[in-house]
């Protein structure tokens, strides 16, 4: 299933600051982690809100307000899309994210029209059971 | 230190597991030089988990909590080896202790290489000394941290079966040097490897049997274990041409279920639900190993007639000369009569149904296929556009009795019947 993670922008980001050399070294050593990990199916950076604008429609008529927005930690400042098991395997991906000591990684999960099959569903069974057949299977051999 | 509820602690170490055992169980085997061992090492240290994060709270980083804890239980049954060693030498036998010559600077070498690692299990689980099914549920086990019960389900078989195969298959391994091949070795070894991960795919992507159409957990556990080789082995043309061969089969997953979950065919799939992102990775990948291996292998020749398939609006526009030559370069790679079968049918689209028969008619008695049910359904759909219907009908009859999977069954008596 795919696991959709949000970095959120910051008053840095939103500014258009780049983000320290040590942060950018971090990010590109943890975006390898995923793609060695074979979970990676895309990612991107967004550009300050500044760059962008919002078009809304509101009873009908449209306008297009122009960035940059206020607000900063709502917006989003880049994602990654993976291909994990459960939403534990994506929370514990996020966990890994290099955000420094303040960030937010939002992890929400992509709506898929073939989602998996009643007869093999990982997720579905409690973690403690797969748990229990990981220990027996070692004892069974 | 986290402090959580059991069954949060659980479901992180369950998580944590998936991610990190593959790596771990990897730099044990390097160490212990036996599969069987690393795996058993690495559950010691899950069990420890179990029993101390609930108590002392989650490690604030578990992967290197889990890796310090496997690697130090594997120094230590080191040095116990090496001391009944030394004390078996001093009575006068002479025994050899598999990564006895590690032992002293393991500390040092550990995760110095962790790709290599990682590789070296690979084709460790994947060692032709083993039965396919072996390799196979070793594998997933290894890779996709799946448990017996787990690919016994998968592959519909009895899971006392399955806890055998894995226990001979270890047992097998333990006198098999962890490494990764090199000279004339190599190119096998691969072969062998891909072989496993294109069988778990297509385990996933059609059952053989039964009426579970679609296993969609082992199509993408194959998925994520090709894009993990191609990190491994970036070099190697035919692990990118095998990523290319499945992100593009597996672009049309969602296209090929119809209502009730019956298989919809690649001429009636709605194009519109193929999966673009899984289609640009697949063709990037295909770009990748034509560009290393000028003269592509079986699995980057069968993405190229996949790509044929992804670059098409429909099947009218479908460049099906191309695909019709792409399968004869396959056919004469692999000899294999059901590479034929698919060229029969590219070349009845490119030039005519009657020189399709041409090629079909050439596999007549192909032993091979004389129990396959795809020979008569192709005949079929021929014979239906030479307007010999009663040909076709009763080639479809017989598809049918020879179809291995209810659905399929279904869907040929379905098409026989639709002839009148």
């Amino acid at each position: 299933m795919r696991y959709l993670m949000l970095i959120k922008a910051n008053a840095e980001s939103e500014a258009g600051g780049l983000p320290s050399e040590e942060l950018l070294n971090e990010m590109g050593r943890w975006n390898a982690t995923l793609v060695q990990a074979g979970v990676l199916l895309a990612a991107e950076g967004l550009s300050p809100s500044a760059q962008g604008a919002k078009v809304r429609t509101s009873g009908g008529e449209q306008t297009v307000i122009d960035g940059p927005f206020a607000e900063a930690t709502e917006l989003v400042g880049g994602f990654w899309l993976i291909d994990v098991t459960s939403r534990d395997e994506a929370i514990a991906w996020a966990k890994g994210c290099p955000v420094g000591d303040d960030g937010e990684i939002e992890v929400r999960r992509v709506l898929e029209s073939d989602d998996f099959g009643a007869a093999f569903i990982p997720e579905a069974r409690d973690a403690e059971t797969r748990l229990r057949e990981r220990i027996a299977d070692q004892h069974g051999s | 230190m986290t402090v959580m509820g059991d069954a949060e602690v659980h479901r992180t170490l369950d998580a944590v597991w998936r991610i990190e055992s593959a790596r771990i169980v990897a730099v044990l085997a390097r160490l212990v030089n036996d599969v069987g061992r690393a795996e058993e090492l690495a559950h010691d240290a899950l069990v420890a988990a179990l029993e101390q994060w609930p108590a002392d709270g989650v490690p604030d980083n578990p992967a290197a909590w889990l890796t310090t804890t496997a690697r130090r239980r594997a120094i230590d049954a080191i040095r116990r080896d090496q001391r009944l060693a030394r004390r078996t030498e001093e009575l006068g036998h002479e025994i050899v202790v598999p990564g006895a010559e590690v032992a002293a600077g393991a500390d040092a070498t550990i995760g110095d290489d962790i790709g290599d690692e990682l590789l070296s299990l690979v084709f460790a689980a994947c060692h032709p000394v083993l039965a396919r099914e072996a390799r196979v549920a070793l594998t997933l086990r290894l890779f996709g941290g799946l448990t017996t019960p787990e690919i016994a389900r998968a592959f519909l078989t009895p899971e006392p079966t399955v806890a055998q195969r894995i226990v001979r298959a270890k047992k097998r391994l333990a006198g098999v040097p962890v490494e990764v091949p090199t000279g004339d070795e190599l190119a096998p070894r691969l072969t062998s490897v891909l072989e496993v991960v294109y069988l778990v795919f297509t385990e996933g992507y059609a059952a053989t049997s039964g009426v579970d159409w679609v296993r969609p957990a082992l199509r993408a556990e194959a998925m994520r274990l090709g894009r993990v080789l191609v990190g491994l082995a970036p070099r190697a043309a035919e692990v990118h041409g095998l990523v290319a061969l499945m992100e593009l089969q597996g672009s049309r997953t969602r296209a090929r279920i119809g209502t009730g979950g019956r298989p919809v065919l690649l001429a009636d799939q709605d194009r519109t639900r193929w999966d673009q992102l899984l289609i640009r990775r697949g063709l990037a990948a295909l770009d990748i190993a034509e560009r290393l291996a000028p003269d592509p292998g079986p699995y980057a020749l069968q993405a190229a007639i996949a790509a044929c398939h992804a670059r098409a609006a429909s099947v009218e526009q479908t460049d099906w000369t191309r695909i019709a030559a792409l399968y004869a370069e396959l056919a004469d790679r692999t000899g294999s009569p059901v590479v034929e079968l698919n060229r029969a049918v590219a070349v009845g689209m490119a030039t005519g149904p009657a020189d399709g028969l041409a090629v079909l008619d050439a596999l007549a008695d192909e032993p091979a296929l004389a129990s396959y049910h795809l020979l008569p359904a192709v005949r079929a759909d021929l014979l239906v556009r030479l307007d010999r219907v009663d040909e076709a009908r009763a080639e479809l009859e017989r598809a049918a009795s020879l179809a291995r999977n209810d659905q399929e069954a279904a869907l040929l008596t379905a098409r026989a019947a639709a002839l009148g």
